[in-house]
């Protein structure tokens, strides 16, 4: 009998009929509608979409930082039922602490385990261990009794990272993380990230709004259309696991850009900028 | 051709830089000018000694007062109190502040209450105070209390409020419970604001001390500043102000220090 028995491996994140409302009554906003979406055990899914349409609600809710208004959501097949260790997340911004140096912003989680009374000495031990290689790992370990303010944007984000890595989170939970970041240093980023996601094994959810980014990084893009927030469309990455920076430049690439940058300027609803634009100088023309 | 460099930008321009040595300098010309001017005022022979004494009276005067007439003990009781009213605020104001700036149903229940109080001036509650508590030292701390506890209520609250919501949800995904949260992340985040709402609050009780020394004490620098006036000592009152003036700006000085060596991490800019 055992030798029939199919075995399907639970997706690690599974979303369904998820609705977000926000507000209350005279003034609710839709934020999501009826979101179907599951993402695999050591998956990278990028979310893309016009600003509004819920990604970072979508993540939040998946974080369990907010709370959804309707439908499931299951994170290893348990109920999402608030945040907790094994969903890290990382910020655009201002998450770091600034009275902590960068050594003792990466073993934050640590300490809040000393705290309880589970923990070894040979726990201590390996945790310090981890620190170290974290910090290593990102191109730190000059800087670790620096305080964030006295680092760049971009070392900034690789702390954060580092951070959130710090607890051997089964998922990563990523926030236009490189948003502020200037175009050479996302670049080194993004190969981190990727050199991260191969070592570390885990699954990450990836908002940007930079098509690009979300291409290059992800095995899936999922597209968002707005109001309310709903999938649109899921496209698979026809790009090999491992990826090149002159992979940006590959037909295919290329190809699958134009399809979503076009697809998220019709979902979005906004008028196109040549009509934009001729209606703009026609009323300059009539003063 | 090489562009000529730009001149660095001029002292009057908006945020426009400045050396150090000529800020001190302009500072020190701040608070010369004005002694100058009084010691001017006061020689010319055009107002009366009594309404206006010069800076030489005044010293001599400070001078008589320590050797003769105790000020060590009048600016210590003077400092007692205002430490002591001070400090009960503080101990009761911050752990009240901190729990209407993290948790909504104790906002909902004293924000407004506090808000309404503090507009109630404290000058009026001293009839009150004198009725209830006498007129020994309970009369004081509670006068500087009520002046300065309802404020800082507030302040702290809203220091409490101003940490960045992210440094909170960054300690939540990685499994703080809510007792880390705030002891390990608001504590933390809000404690060099909570100085300086402690410095500031600080200020006003010195003005509150007055206002009770003035109507309820018989010692102090705020009763002695009254005394004068009652013999026409008008060289001892400018030397009590002056006084209050120096010890507040003492203490504002040593929180400042405090502030820079306990928090680094804010004073140190790459
Ligand atoms: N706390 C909130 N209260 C009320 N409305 C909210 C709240 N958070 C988000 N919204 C609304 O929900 C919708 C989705 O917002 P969300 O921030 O998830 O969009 P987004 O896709 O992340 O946008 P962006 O690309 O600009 O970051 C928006 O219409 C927004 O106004
Ligand atoms: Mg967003």
């Amino acid at each position: 009998m055992d030798a029939h028995k199919v075995v399907t491996i639970a997706p690690r994140i599974r979303v369904r009929g998820l609705g977000k409302v926000f507000g209350e009554k005279p003034q609710q906003v839709e934020a999501l509608k009826d979101i179907d979406l599951e993402v695999c055990d050591n998956e990278f899914v990028t979310l893309v979409g016009a600003s509004g349409c819920g990604k970072s609600t979508l993540l939040r809710i998946i974080g369990g930082l907010e709370y959804q208004t309707s439908g499931e959501i299951l994170s290893s097949s348990k109920p999402v039922a608030g945040p907790g260790a094994d969903r890290a997340m990382v910020f655009q911004h201002y998450s770091l602490y600034p009275w902590l140096d960068v050594m003792e912003n990466i073993r934050f989680s640590r300490r809040l385990r000393a705290n309880r009374h589970d923990i070894t000495s040979a726990d201590v031990e390996m945790a310090s261990g981890r620190a170290e290689a974290l910090l290593n790992l990102m191109g730190l370990s000059n800087m670790a009794h620096a305080y964030p303010n006295q680092l760049s944007g971009g070392m900034q984000q690789r702390v954060a990272i580092a951070r959130a890595l710090m607890g051997r989170p089964e998922i990563l939970l990523m926030d236009e993380p490189f948003g502020a970041l200037d175009a050479q240093t996302r670049e080194v980023m993004h190969d981190l990230i990727l050199h991260v996601f191969k070592l570390e094994k885990a699954t990450i959810v990836f908002v940007t709004h930079d098509v690009e980014e979300a291409i290059y990084l992800g095995q899936r893009v999922v597209l968002l259309a707005p109001r309310p927030g709903r999938i649109d469309t899921i496209y698979k990455v026809p790009l090999p696991a491992q990826r090149h920076q002159d992979m940006k430049h590959a037909r295919e690439f290329l190809d699958l850009k134009k399809e979503i940058l076009q697809r998220i300027r019709e979902t979005s609803g906004m008028k196109t900028d040549s009509e934009l634009l001729e209606q703009l100088s026609r009323t300059a023309g009539n003063q | 051709m090489a562009t000529p460099s730009r001149a660095r930008p001029g002292i009057w321009s908006i945020r426009g830089p400045m050396s150090q040595r000529r800020y001190w300098m302009l500072a020190a010309i701040g608070l010369i000018v004005p002694v100058l001017a009084w010691w001017a005022v006061a020689n010319s022979g055009w107002v009366e000694k009594v309404f206006m004494p010069t800076p030489g009276s005044v010293w001599s005067r400070t001078a008589l007062w320590w050797s003769e007439d105790n000020l060590l003990q009048d600016a210590g009781i003077s400092i007692y109190r205002v430490t002591a009213g001070w400090l009960l605020s503080a101990v009761i104001a911050m752990p009240i502040g901190l729990l209407i700036g993290t948790f909504r149903p104790v906002q909902a229940l004293l924000e407004p209450l506090t808000d309404f109080v503090r507009y109630m001036p404290a000058v009026a509650f001293i009839p009150l105070v004198m009725l209830w508590v006498g007129i020994d030292e309970g009369s004081k701390v509670a006068i500087i209390f009520i002046g300065t506890f309802f404020q800082m209520v507030l302040m702290v609250a809203e220091d409490v409020r101003r940490v960045p919501a992210a440094q909170i949800e960054a300690a939540q995904t990685m499994g703080a419970t809510r007792m880390e949260i705030i002891q390990l992340v608001l504590l933390p985040s809000s404690k060099p604001a909570l100085v300086d709402t402690l410095r500031i609050t600080m200020g006003w009780a010195w003005t509150y001390l007055v206002v009770a020394e003035l109507v309820a004490a018989n010692s102090g620098l705020g009763y002695a500043i009254l005394k004068a006036q009652r013999f026409l000592q008008t060289d001892k009152i400018f030397a009590g102000i002056i006084l209050i003036g120096l010890i507040g700006l003492i203490i504002d000085q040593l929180f400042r220090l405090f502030h820079r060596k306990a928090f680094p991490w804010m004073h140190t800019k790459s």
